[in-house]
């Protein structure tokens, strides 16, 4: 009751939008269940109207008739689609970039195989994405705030005949463009992980694990956050995360953390470490990520007149970031290095891809810096065990997605977390202001460090029991790349 | 005949090339190389973590010269290679038994 009368406070207890916040619809970075608050505002809808709707993004044919009660139809808007579509071509590219940015850390000889850890999953996670992916992160068949359903397996009925459906009543954006966009988030987010087990990891248990992965703890994160689910806006925990900073970073980093404990460090680690084979390669995959990441979080807005705001905040972090790990670098060995700018700017953009819409500027400088921060000292404690994250999955996503949450909590500004699209987040603030929004992140992690980290092991023991998690340490030292592929990346004698 | 090998640092190839060619020594053969002698390695620091790279990027550079040309290709070589820091590089010479040219079968001083 309280969160009706939270929403009465800001007079918008009725049914329909006012004429002022019609306008202000696309102004306000809708995040992606944002058209579920005002339901909660109408009395009649609001306990079957949550879980109705609460996974509901591109399920019209279940949700219609509720939804029309509480918010007025929009017609699709060509520009906000457009930079939906734009940003689903911007994130698919951090794909490669990633790739590219893993792949000159590693051997010369495990080159290929490191690079299609990440570029495969744009087949296997993109097909998985469009047959259940999507349905199991934002339908609504099992009722559940944990699981979606499987009422929109093949994305049937997704943007109506024609594709150019509205996502759902209040919503300018085609529910094609974001069923698009979600599966970009998809295909990065176990590519992510890849980094803490390269150059011993059998790329058969890499299927296995990316596939089953994906199905039992990317869906049920997405749809928990982003779906209407327990721990997002709509939720009991009524965490915000405006990109992914939980789903995408926290989860592919605390994955990488376990993956790298069970599936071991590579063949006499630390003696085999080599350093980066390719740093050039380094700089062009974390340029391409930057370059991604405006895909990633600026397009997360959903709406193309107001998305300018995002894109600053997650430029000014990477740049604060980059700036402060290069300094740190200088100042205590000495030289600042490309790989040290090349890390921090990733750093810095895992860092405010959770607050990227709900802070100013200042603040977003100040979660690059502490991201960056963070991170390099986390690398540097890592370097003293024995755990072998062989490229700090763990150090820059994990640590840089977890500061970044719990900054969230923080620094958010209250006039961008507005009761009407974060109804719980904004409560959470109004009431115990972000000291209580701070707790609600904190909550958020944990969950996500427990579900994440304890599903990881469950199904690497699986896999590792049904195919092998490594390969011999003869093939080890052959290199993976012509192992696992049949190839090599480098033959100087090839005219 | 001898041949004269010399291991140098890699930025001075184009120096000890010109001048070799300058002082009518033409035809030589170069490749990458990786070494270290007294200067040994050096320490590079990827994200913190030191590397010690003990066998350093050289460039290697086989001249076949006449008996009498030897001592002048030597001298060119110490010179245009010298910086007269650690880690300049070594010159190896050594007999050579016999020459072919693959073209014409020529044999001998006639195939240098």
């Amino acid at each position: 009751m309280s969160l009706q009368s939270a929403s009465l406070r800001r007079g918008q207890g009725s049914l329909h939008f006012p004429p002022s916040a019609m306008q202000s619809i696309d102004r306000w970075r809708l995040q992606q269940t944002g058209f579920i608050h005002s339901l909660r505002q109408n009395s009649s809808l609001q306990r079957t109207g949550v879980f109705l709707l609460a996974a509901g993004a591109g399920l019209l044919p279940l949700m219609a008739g509720s939804a029309k009660a509480a918010l007025t139809k929009m017609p699709t808007d060509g520009a906000d689609t457009l930079l939906m579509l734009m940003g689903s071509a911007l994130v698919l590219l951090m794909t490669p970039g990633l790739a590219f940015f893993y792949g000159g850390f590693t051997r010369a000889k495990n080159v290929l195989n490191t690079m299609m850890m990440s570029f495969f999953l744009m087949g296997l996670i993109g097909v998985l994405w469009v047959v259940i992916g999507y349905s199991l992160s934002f339908d609504l068949g099992f009722k559940s705030p944990f699981i979606g359903g499987l009422g929109s397996m093949f994305l049937n009925g997704v943007g109506g005949e024609l594709g150019d459906a509205p996502l759902a009543d209040g919503f300018a954006i085609s529910a094609t463009s974001f069923a698009l966009f979600q599966g970009m988030f998809a295909i990065i987010t176990p590519a992510l992980i890849s980094g803490a087990v390269v150059e011993r990891i059998n790329f058969k248990a890499w299927f296995w694990f990316s596939l089953l992965w994906s199905l039992f703890i990317y869906c049920p994160m997405c749809h928990m956050v982003w779906g209407g689910g327990y721990i997002g806006p709509f939720g009991e925990i009524g965490a915000i995360d405006f990109a992914g900073g939980t789903v995408v970073h926290i989860a592919a980093g605390v994955a990488a953390l376990v993956s790298a404990a069970i599936v071991g460090p590579r063949s006499s680690y630390p003696e085999s470490k080599r350093p980066p084979h390719n740093v050039p390669f380094i700089l062009l995959g974390a340029g391409l990520l930057w370059f991604g990441w405006f895909g990633f979080n600026g397009a997360s807005y959903f709406a193309a007149k107001g998305a300018g705001f995002s894109f600053l905040t997650t430029t000014a972090s990477a740049s604060a970031a980059l700036l402060t790990w290069c300094l740190i670098e200088w100042f205590t060995d000495g030289k600042p290095t490309a790989v040290g700018a090349a890390t921090g700017a990733v750093a810095g953009l895992v860092g405010i891809t959770p607050a990227a819409g709900f802070v100013y500027m200042g603040p977003a400088l100040l979660i690059g810096a502490l991201s960056a921060a963070a991170c390099l000292i986390a690398v540097r404690v890592k370097m003293a065990t024995k755990l072998d994250d062989s490229l700090d999955a763990f150090m820059v996503h994990g640590i840089g997605g977890t500061v970044g949450a719990l900054l969230t909590g923080l620094l958010a500004t209250p006039a961008l977390v507005p009761a009407d699209y974060f109804p719980k987040s904004a409560e959470i603030l109004a009431k115990g202001g972000n000291i209580a929004l701070f707790g609600a992140q904190f909550k958020a992690v944990l969950i996500t460090f427990g579900f994440v980290g304890l599903g990881t092991a469950i199904i690497l023991w699986i896999v590792g029991a049904v195919v092998g998690l490594r390969v011999s340490p003869q093939e080890e030292e052959r290199g993976l790349d012509f192992v696992a592929h049949g190839e090599e990346a480098y033959d100087p004698m090839t005219f | 005949m001898k041949l004269i090998t010399a291991v140098i640092r890699p930025s001075r190839i184009d120096a000890v090339k010109t001048a070799l060619v300058d002082a009518s020594i033409v035809g030589m053969t170069v490749s990458e190389v990786r070494g270290f002698g007294r200067q040994k390695g050096q320490v590079e620091r990827y994200r913190g973590s030191e590397f010690t790279i003990d066998f350093l990027p050289k460039a290697k550079i086989d001249v076949v010269v006449e008996d009498g040309q030897v001592e002048t290709a030597i001298a060119v070589i110490e010179t245009a290679a010298r910086s007269g820091d650690i880690g300049d590089g070594k010159i190896f010479v050594v007999p050579v038994e016999q020459v072919v040219r693959v073209r014409t079968g020529e044999r001998g001083s006639s195939a240098l």
